[in-house]
């Protein structure tokens, strides 16, 4: 048993839907009716699997940190997605939608990234593919992440500086479903997290359930049965989604974390925007407010509507962590494990490390879900080295 | 509630007379004098006018109206306060907003719809609530007498036209090219053709708006469309702080065009 499907309208229980200009809505239909038909398709699953398998490097290995288990006094496994080529969970997906485009006949990816992590696994993916790659990135992002920007470029995409609105990952979304209303007949808009209108929250998911898959039978396997506690940062909630549908149907607690600047189910209501009914930060009128957060990969007002359903029949609970938790969490595991993480899931962390009193004995798995090598420039500017 | 036909009545009169609609876009609360710039607009021969209820995330919108949006809720714009500016003005033309489906969400469909019936609004248009997510936007809608105009795409198809033509009210907008609003040099051949196919699949006004931003190009879409939406045009004027009778000069080259050449 795992995570159920949306109903016919795309929706998990209240929450999805497809809110998208006309012009789009056969786009989406028909991207449905090819997915389904692709995921049933042996010839498809195959070419996914090698390629994950021989160019992405899956399966992702566990880690048990011994060193921070003692200090937390926890027992704690990661998921080791950081390990996957481009160095994010980002590949899972982007892999499914690119082979999924070539299958369309569609010669052009369009995509949003934050962090770049996205951007590069799409960029890679079109390289690998043959296909056209346009990205479109916050002005603000394309600063705070520029080796992921030159990377895009070398792999041989376009990078689009988005200037409206807060420059950041919510503003490149407008500006690729812009792209995407224009191109619909050639592009295809390979979304990067499990959001947007129906079937991409799905779609994007399916793709990910990978994580999830393998860190069952890792961690049954390193246990003896399912971890207390599974924990992700939440930003679009891809990773999340994606190692929570290994667990839903366990005893295990499912504990998304996001960014105290960008809770969207912390601190949002719901809301329409981007194709999906979800929560979301938004002001009393129901204009998107900006996200503030250290991290551009979780730097997002919203979040995917199957994360608002998980929260409102209470399978899954959504914490937040601040900026400067997230700090000391990715210094701690740099410290005590030699693994630098990405700083969106040193936000996963930075709630274990908070609620060390309450995991005492437990075991918890969190998924890495990306390294940090593309943050160590914006951290040693906060740190002052 | 009686049925609201205030805008496909008007249109009707101007299009049975044998002339072109002309249907004009202006964001609300951009500029001091937008009210008066309304005014102006419906004095130069707009039927209709749009009024732009400006959102953070304007996914069918270019550059312009983006610029226009921001502007406008920069000075401290609202639905509430462009809602407020409206009533009582008693516009001698009928009006619709167009603003994006969370901001009627947000405020609850009964609440929306109603606060547009008492400013004297009768047409609404959400481009980002297709025909899948429309019924309950419609009810209330109906409740208050507001003619919800539904967008018809090139890429709509024959079939699913034939629905969305039947549940539009006020005219069926056809969106004249792949893409967002704006300024484009020359009329893109799709506005012809979804014209067209708009035409052939219902007897209500067929207006084509996206990318008609001169009088040439209103001319041309109307060979086959009962008339156009004019947005980016205005609004860059707007945007350039042209007074009202400036803005009301320009809204007459294209009603003068038409009246001419259609």
């Amino acid at each position: 048993m795992s995570l159920k499907n949306p109903n016919e309208k795309g929706r998990f229980g209240p929450f999805g839907g497809r809110y998208i200009p006309e012009t789009l809505v056969p786009a989406c239909h028909e991207l449905e009716k090819s997915f389904i038909e692709a995921w049933e398709d042996d010839s498809f699953r195959k070419e996914l699997d090698s390629l994950l398998s021989d160019y992405a490097g899956r399966p992702s290995p566990i880690t048990e940190c011994l060193n921070l288990s003692a200090e937390l006094n926890c027992r704690l496994l990661l998921k080791r997605e950081d390990l996957n080529h481009t160095g994010s969970h980002k590949i899972n997906n982007v892999l499914g939608q690119a082979l999924l485009a070539k299958r369309m006949g569609k010669k052009r990816l369009v995509a949003e990234t934050g962090a770049g992590q996205h951007g590069v696994a799409t960029a890679t993916a079109a390289a690998l593919l043959n296909l056209e790659c346009c990205v479109y990135m916050g002005e603000v992002d394309v600063k705070r992440q520029e080796l992921n920007v030159f990377r895009m470029k070398l792999l041989g995409a376009e990078v689009r500086s988005v200037e409206s609105g807060s420059k950041t990952l919510k503003d490149a979304v407008n500006d690729a479903m812009r792209d995407w209303v224009a191109t619909v007949e050639d592009s295809y808009y390979c979304l990067g997290s499990v959001m947007g209108p129906h079937p991409y929250p799905w779609m994007v998911r399916t793709f990910h359930e990978v994580i999830g898959t393998e860190a069952r039978k890792q961690s049954e396997e390193i246990l003896g049965t399912t971890p207390d506690v599974v924990c992700a940062c939440v930003g679009g909630g891809s990773n999340a989604i994606g190692i929570f549908s290994g667990f839903v149907d366990s005893d295990a607690e499912l504990v998304g974390v996001e960014p105290a600047g960008g809770a969207a189910i912390g601190r949002g209501v719901p809301g329409v925007v981007h194709g999906m009914e979800s929560f979301l930060m938004q002001d009393e009128f129901g204009q998107v407010l900006e996200a503030e957060s250290i991290s551009a990969g979780l730097d997002y007002p919203g979040v995917g509507p199957e994360h608002s359903y998980l929260s409102s029949i209470g399978r899954a609970r959504y914490e937040s962590v601040t900026d400067e938790e997230v700090i000391e969490a990715f210094q701690l595991l740099s410290r005590t494990e030699g693994l630098i993480p990405a700083l969106e899931p040193a936000h996963a962390l930075a709630w274990i490390s908070r609620e060390r009193d309450y995991l005492s004995g437990k075991t918890v798995l969190l998924n890495l879900s990306g390294r940090g090598d593309k943050d160590v420039g914006q951290m040693m500017e906060i740190l002052n080295v | 509630m009686s049925e609201n036909v205030q805008i496909e009545s008007v249109l009707r009169k101007r299009i049975d007379s044998g002339k072109k609609a002309l249907v004009v876009y202006i964001t609300g609360g951009l500029g001091e004098d937008w009210i008066q710039t309304m005014h102006s607009v419906i004095e130069a021969g707009a039927d209709v006018v749009e009024i732009g209820i400006p959102f953070s995330d304007p996914v069918m919108d270019g550059p312009i109206i983006q610029m226009a949006n921001d502007s406008s809720m920069e000075s401290g714009s609202t639905p509430v306060t462009i809602l407020n500016d409206l009533r009582g003005e008693n516009p001698a033309a009928p009006l619709a907003v167009m603003t994006y489906y969370n901001l009627a969400y947000r405020m609850g469909h009964e609440r929306f719809a109603s606060g547009l019936a008492s400013a004297g609004i009768s047409g609404c248009i959400l481009p980002d609530l297709p025909l899948e997510e429309f019924d309950i936007w419609s009810e209330s809608a109906t409740n208050y007498a507001i003619e919800t105009i539904l967008l018809a795409a090139p890429t709509t198809p024959d079939e699913r036209l034939v629905e969305l033509c039947s549940r539009s009210s006020g005219f069926v907008y056809a969106v004249g090219l792949l893409g967002v609003t704006g300024i484009r040099s020359e009329l893109a051949d799709s506005a012809i053709k979804i014209a067209a196919r708009v035409k052939t699949a219902t007897s209500k006004p067929v207006l084509v708006g996206v990318g008609i931003g001169t009088p040439e190009q209103a001319v041309q879409a109307c060979e086959v469309s009962d008339g156009v939406i004019v947005g980016s045009a205005v609004v860059q004027e707007m945007l350039n702080s042209a007074s009202p009778e400036k803005v009301g000069e320009l809204v007459s080259t294209f009603r003068n065009a038409l009246d001419k050449n259609c």
